[in-house]
């Protein structure tokens, strides 16, 4: 009887856990459909078939690469080219991920090595900001059920665009193409309404990210140098309180 | 040739992701690494935001700096996060009408 209850406490924790980990990924479902709806519109004009446009989807899972991959495709980039540079643009993830799973010490090696395969700018900082999740029960639960609502409407938005071409009228999804942006906004704002210090983080990174390219280092290094640099200034600006929550 | 590409980028996208499992499962950081890796969400949403979203319409930056904006004052006003994206796609669909 009793072993019953604790059975049905630990159930019921762990759909709880998917339940707010599915809502907490709605912001970036939002903001993956039209994208990966105009990515598989783009490839399938390249000339790639629909098993190749969402295959790279499954096992890329990186949409600004893919992007640069379809351009570069078209324009009859290099084989070796193509993959160097997805490694420089997506190598952010690498300092993204570190931030990740120093938070993550509390959960399970074989559930964090799946998770961080998950990482993309928008699961990576959403995850980020629901932190305290990370210390609760089940609370890998919550994580891997946000970034599978990410991944699904990736690969399944990359599948539907492949296959109807262009389904939105081009005002609408290029007015959603705001939608990221408008999403790390609504992220980083209450963080900073809660503390100033976060905000010169953000705007040191900023800065940094914009003097890099204006001197014309590329994207993927540039955001990698302005995160490092910007996040730095955390050293000094983050006190011990932020440490505990 | 495009399967090699996509076993290609595949690889090279995963392995930066997963390596710190193993870096940070090895080695304990001191506090002010702790800090400097606590900042870097923050420091990632700067530096995705400006300059990408000026490149929302390219011809005309100045859409992207309106919308963000209403982003930020609808963030600033505790409207829910999917408001603040609808909010911010609305001004778009409506200066570029």
């Amino acid at each position: 009887m009793e072993s019953q209850v604790l059975q049905h406490k630990e159930q019921s924790g762990r759909r709880s856990m998917i339940r707010r980990g599915i809502m907490a990924g709605l912001p970036i479902m939002l903001g993956y459909l039209p994208v990966a709806l105009t990515y598989g519109v783009l490839a399938s004009q390249t000339g790639m078939t629909i098993s190749e446009i969402t295959w790279m989807s499954v096992l890329v899972f990186a949409g600004a690469a893919q992007f640069l991959a379809v351009g570069m495709i078209a324009a009859g980039t290099g084989l070796i080219e193509m993959i160097i540079a997805t490694f420089v643009l997506n190598f952010r993830h690498f300092v993204m991920s570190l931030s990740f799973v120093n938070r993550l010490r509390s959960i399970a090696f074989r559930a964090k090595l799946p998770l961080t395969l998950g990482l993309t700018d928008e699961t990576f900082t959403v995850s980020a900001l629901y932190r305290k999740e990370a210390k609760e029960e089940f609370g890998s639960y919550f994580y891997a059920s946000l970034m599978l609502t990410a991944y699904l409407s990736w690969v399944g938005g990359s599948l539907v665009g492949g296959l109807l071409g262009d389904v939105m009228p081009e005002s609408l999804s290029e007015s959603m193409g705001v939608a990221l942006y408008a999403m790390f906004i609504g992220l980083l704002i209450p963080s900073v309404k809660g503390n100033w210090r976060i905000a010169c983080i953000a705007l040191l990174a900023m800065g940094v990210n914009v003097l890099c390219q204006s001197f014309g280092l590329n994207q993927g290094w540039s955001i990698v140098v302005g995160t490092l640099i910007g996040g730095a200034s955390g050293i000094w600006l983050l006190d011990s309180e932020e440490e505990k929550a | 040739m495009i399967v090699w590409l996509i076993i290609g980028m595949a690889i090279v996208t995963a392995v930066p992701r997963f390596l710190p499992v193993f870096i940070v499962d090895w080695v304990s950081f001191p506090k002010w690494v702790d800090r400097w890796l606590n900042a870097i969400p923050y420091a990632a949403l700067g530096a995705l935001i400006v300059p990408g979203i000026l490149n929302v319409k390219p011809d005309a930056p100045q859409i992207g700096i309106i919308a963000g904006l209403v982003g930020v004052l609808l963030a600033w006003l505790n409207v829910h996060i999917i408001g603040v994206v609808l909010g911010a796609i609305a001004t778009v669909f409506l200066l570029t009408l």
